[in-house]
């Protein structure tokens, strides 16, 4: 069966070509500095900070890309295949950290751990020392915690995709190999690891790429990466060219990860070799063993959302909660809810957009467009805030002059800066979120469907409007909220684009907490992560509905 | 111009891949034109070029004396005013029967058009569901619903694509009888795929027989069955009886004797195909054949026989018999060939 396919669908393929158009832009900005490296700051950047920058990264990934690989493994195998008090709960809250944006969780370690902080005061009056020269503690504001932060809130990627990958192979293979005579952890060993591994390879990728987004964390800690070099050359140093350089040196990173991914998940479709469900063979935990797992399942919840969830908390009522509220909370609040609602909205008529055409004209190059058009998840937000900016400054010189010559006018720079700029910056970040969500919803609508709707008199927007939409609406509404609530966390974007004197919850929370007022950063932090919940539960649900085997 | 539907030349291929080629036909008001193929004949595809559902490469296609594909025009499906009866139904789900029904009447105030919904499910036996929701229905139901979901715009060509497929057996004689009934009351022009051809014979007033693309022969049931113009078409139709021979003397000389190969060469290969009930038995001590088996089916009795003919391969036939008359097993019987359920085709290189 195929889609329709009609000459007079036009229209179609032109919104497609005009919105990738203006989507990738950004992305297409920074990778053509790529293209025309002008030597002279390439020296200076290969010469002062380049080399730090790229060690720093480096050393990022590596150690984040291993924690979360054994942390997300482990958790996952343990979820999926044991079955042991408390299991079924972990299945889900494993997910909670991802609520937490890691700036957030960076702060309240700082918080915590410092030298005035509680836990080395404690230390103090407990062992009798006075000044930092008499013991020695882990400094958290180093690589190692940028590291420790990270992977605390980026190991549920791989947890998600390994649990998946489990899923879909145990029981095609490991009943096999357990009725071969494998134990249990040779089984794992052998089969269910080497099987996973393409889920695990993307879930690092997608873990590696938000560390390369990250810029609240490694700001924090003082610890030099691309990110934050791009915003100080823009920003502290003014120098846009040498931003964007920085950023399509970052691209190439990200470029390497997303072939990485692809690769990986080229390989995932081998591994489906059955749609039936079955009982799945768990392992059943008892004694030290069960304990053994719950400790390892609940380590990282405690310390990836526990614990930093509580010392918000404690830092809102400390803060004053009603001082807050009478404060500047409900205007911060109010921005960033606007603002994630709008870009929420925008990301997923766009989405509609694109989806819509490509099933109707399932053609190569509507295809390879839509693709492009979703490349910015993989890009970091600093670095589509300086593409964004590159084109918007353009327009705007465009705009004021022919204003000046025309009408005699002083228009001044209309976007660069403005909320409309911001917007489009989140959209073009996060556009692939929203694609993915309604492509998937868009197969509820078989194309039999499609076809009744246009022989029985509608057209193609008319049969959007009667059929699809109201078919999808409770995907699109998943797909604005994943939108709404990673707009919600987005802060380098936001701190390099947004309009003089505009803060959002995250942007107040970065200043505060870089002027060292952990506790007043409380109040807006916490309201992020409740936001941050709503996506995770979404997530829980789908999961328990997954289960095979389970209830339904 | 006539009404109707007319197809001319048409052709249309997938990604390089031809699946039609060079596909004529019409379709008068209240006729039904069956395409009847194995799967992968392409008569789906030529089905969704008569709705604009595809555009074809080649060819043109007339609707009602209008030219809607074919020399640069391709009226799109929704200005065509067609009815499509799928092979999933394709019922909206997120609208009750009702307004799945009147999702196609658009120009008429909500009254009248509840009222010629209700008319249209009245007439498929469905209208104590007009409240109901897609998913309460048995598919017969659905199918049902669909057929008027279909009609009720009045469209002036039906098109149904393996609209029974999805029924078991008992219901999908019983509601293909009643869509039968509904589409003559209407007088609509309909054009259906079937891979079916005992629901083709019943159904259709014409057969299209589609092969690779093309079609083999198109005529009226009863020519198709009792004259074929190849051993597709004869194999598609029914059971045969095959045997082959060399052309001798306009001859074709088999296990069962010779038949008659008119217009066939001297020592041309040729294959000669005869339907069960076209072989008639009778008892015989010194007969050609033995009974291996003979089983009741009801109407009729399948007889397995085999053929020993002396300087030949003993073959293995099917006889077709009235019910009671089927000798015993064992037993040895000449074969009398009706001959006009025998067909000779050449064999081809």
């Amino acid at each position: 069966m195929r889609s329709p396919a009609t000459p007079t669908g036009r229209g179609w393929s032109v919104a497609v070509f005009v919105l990738v158009a203006v989507v990738s832009l950004p992305v297409l900005a920074v990778a053509s500095k790529l293209l025309v490296p002008s030597a002279e700051v390439w020296s200076h950047l290969a010469g002062t900070v380049l080399a730090t920058y790229v060690a720093n990264s480096l050393w990022l990934m590596l150690g984040v890309g291993v924690c979360v690989a054994f942390g997300g493994i482990g958790t996952a195998w343990l979820v999926t295949m044991c079955r042991f008090p408390g299991s079924r709960t972990l299945e889900w809250a494993l997910l909670l950290p991802m609520a937490m944006p890691a700036y957030v969780v960076a702060y309240t370690y700082t918080g915590l751990l410092d030298y005035a902080g509680p836990v080395q005061s404690g230390l103090r009056v407990l062992f009798g020392w006075h000044t930092a020269r008499d013991y020695w503690f882990p400094e958290i504001r180093s690589l190692g915690g940028a590291i420790w932060v990270m992977s605390m809130v980026l190991y549920p990627y791989v947890t998600m995709l390994a649990r998946a990958a489990f899923l879909e192979q145990s029981v095609c293979v490991l009943e096999a190999s357990r009725t071969l005579g494998c134990r249990p952890w040779r089984a794992f060993l052998t089969v269910a690891l080497p099987l996973a591994r393409p889920a695990v390879a993307a879930g690092v990728a997608l873990a590696l790429m938000e560390t390369l987004n990250d810029f609240g964390t490694v700001h924090y800690f003082a610890v030099d990466t691309f990110t934050t070099g791009i915003y100080r050359t823009w920003l502290g140093l003014g120098q846009p060219a040498v931003a964007a350089q920085l950023g399509a040196v970052l691209m190439l990173f990200v470029l390497a990860l997303v072939l990485a991914e692809r690769i990986s998940r080229g390989g995932r479709r081998y591994h489906h070799t059955t749609g039936r469900y079955r009982r799945l063979p768990q392992l059943r935990l008892t004694g030290f063993a069960a304990l053994a797992a719950q400790v390892f399942c609940l380590a990282p919840i405690l310390l990836g959302f526990l614990i930093p969830a509580g010392v918000l908390g404690l830092w809102a009522i400390e803060g004053g909660a009603e001082r807050a509220l009478a404060g500047e909370f409900l205007p911060l609040a109010r921005n960033s809810v606007i603002l994630a609602a709008v870009a929420g909205l925008a990301a997923v008529t766009v989405a509609l957009v694109l989806a819509y055409a490509l099933r109707l004209h399932p053609r190569p190059a509507v295809k390879s467009g839509v693709r492009l058009a979703s490349l910015g998840y993989a890009i970091p937000g600093s670095v589509i805030a300086v593409g964004t900016l590159v084109p918007l400054t353009s327009v705007d010189r465009v705009i004021a002059d022919m204003a000046q010559s025309t009408l005699g006018w002083s228009v001044g720079l209309l976007l660069t800066g403005s909320i409309a700029g911001l917007v489009y910056a989140y959209v073009v970040r996060f556009l692939a979120v929203a694609v993915n969500g309604v492509e998937a919803s868009l197969g509820k609508v078989t194309p039999s469907m499609e076809a009744a709707a246009r022989t029985l008199g509608e057209g193609s927007l008319g049969t959007l409007r009667r059929v699809h939409l109201p078919i999808i609406r409770g995907s699109l509404l998943s797909a604005g909220l994943l939108v709404f609530v990673d707009v919600m966390k987005e802060l380098p974007a936001t701190l390099i684009m947004r309009p003089f004197n505009f803060d959002t919850l995250a942007t107040r929370t970065f200043t505060l907490a870089s002027d060292e007022r952990l506790a007043d950063a409380g109040a807006p932090a916490l309201a992020i992560v409740l936001a941050g919940l709503l996506p995770v539960m979404l997530l829980s649900r789908t999961i328990a509905r997954s289960r095979p085997g389970g209830s339904p | 111009m006539t009404d109707g539907l007319v197809l001319d030349s048409i052709g249309h291929d997938y990604d390089g891949v031809p699946v039609v080629k060079d596909v004529s036909l019409q379709v008068r008001p209240g006729e039904l034109v069956c395409l009847l193929g194995p799967s992968g004949c392409g008569k789906t595809t030529t089905l969704r070029v008569a709705a604009g559902l595809e555009a074809p490469r080649l060819g043109r296609v007339i609707l009602n004396g209008q030219l809607v594909s074919g020399g640069g025009v391709h009226l799109p499906p929704e200005l065509r005013h067609v009815g499509f009866l799928f092979q999933d139904y394709a019922l909206f789900p997120h609208l009750d029967v009702l307004g799945n029904v009147t999702f196609g009447l658009r120009s008429l105030s909500d009254a009248e058009r509840e009222a010629r919904a209700r008319q249209m499910l009245a007439q498929v036996g469905m209208e104590d569901y007009a409240r109901a929701w897609p998913h309460q229905l048995s598919g017969g139901q659905q199918q049902r619903v669909a057929l008027a979901r279909a009609l009720a715009p009045s469209p002036s060509l039906m098109l149904l694509d393996e609209p029974f497929s999805g029924l078991d057996k008992r219901l999908r004689d019983q509601v293909r009888d009643e869509t039968l009934h509904v589409l003559k009351s209407t007088r609509v022009a309909t054009l259906m795929v079937t891979h079916d051809p005992e629901e083709a014979m019943f159904m259709a007033d014409r057969i299209a027989v589609m092969r690779g693309g093309e079609i083999v022969q198109m005529a009226a049931p009863e020519e198709l069955y009792n004259q074929p113009r190849n051993a597709f078409v004869a194999s598609f139709f029914g059971e045969v009886n095959l045997l082959e021979g060399v052309v001798r003397q306009g001859n074709v000389a088999t296990a069962l004797g010779n038949f008659p190969a008119p217009g066939l060469g001297e020592g041309t290969r040729a294959e000669v195909l005869i339907r069960p009930e076209g072989l008639s038995l009778s008892p015989a001590p010194e007969g050609e054949a033995v009974v291996l088996t003979a089983r009741p089916l009801g109407r009729s009795s399948l007889v397995h026989l085999r053929v020993e003919r002396a300087g030949m391969a003993p073959c293995h036939l099917h006889s077709r018999l009235r019910s009671g008359t089927a000798p015993a097993e064992e037993q040895r019987v000449t074969i009398a060939v009706d001959a006009t359920k025998a067909f000779v085709y050449p064999i081809p290189e």
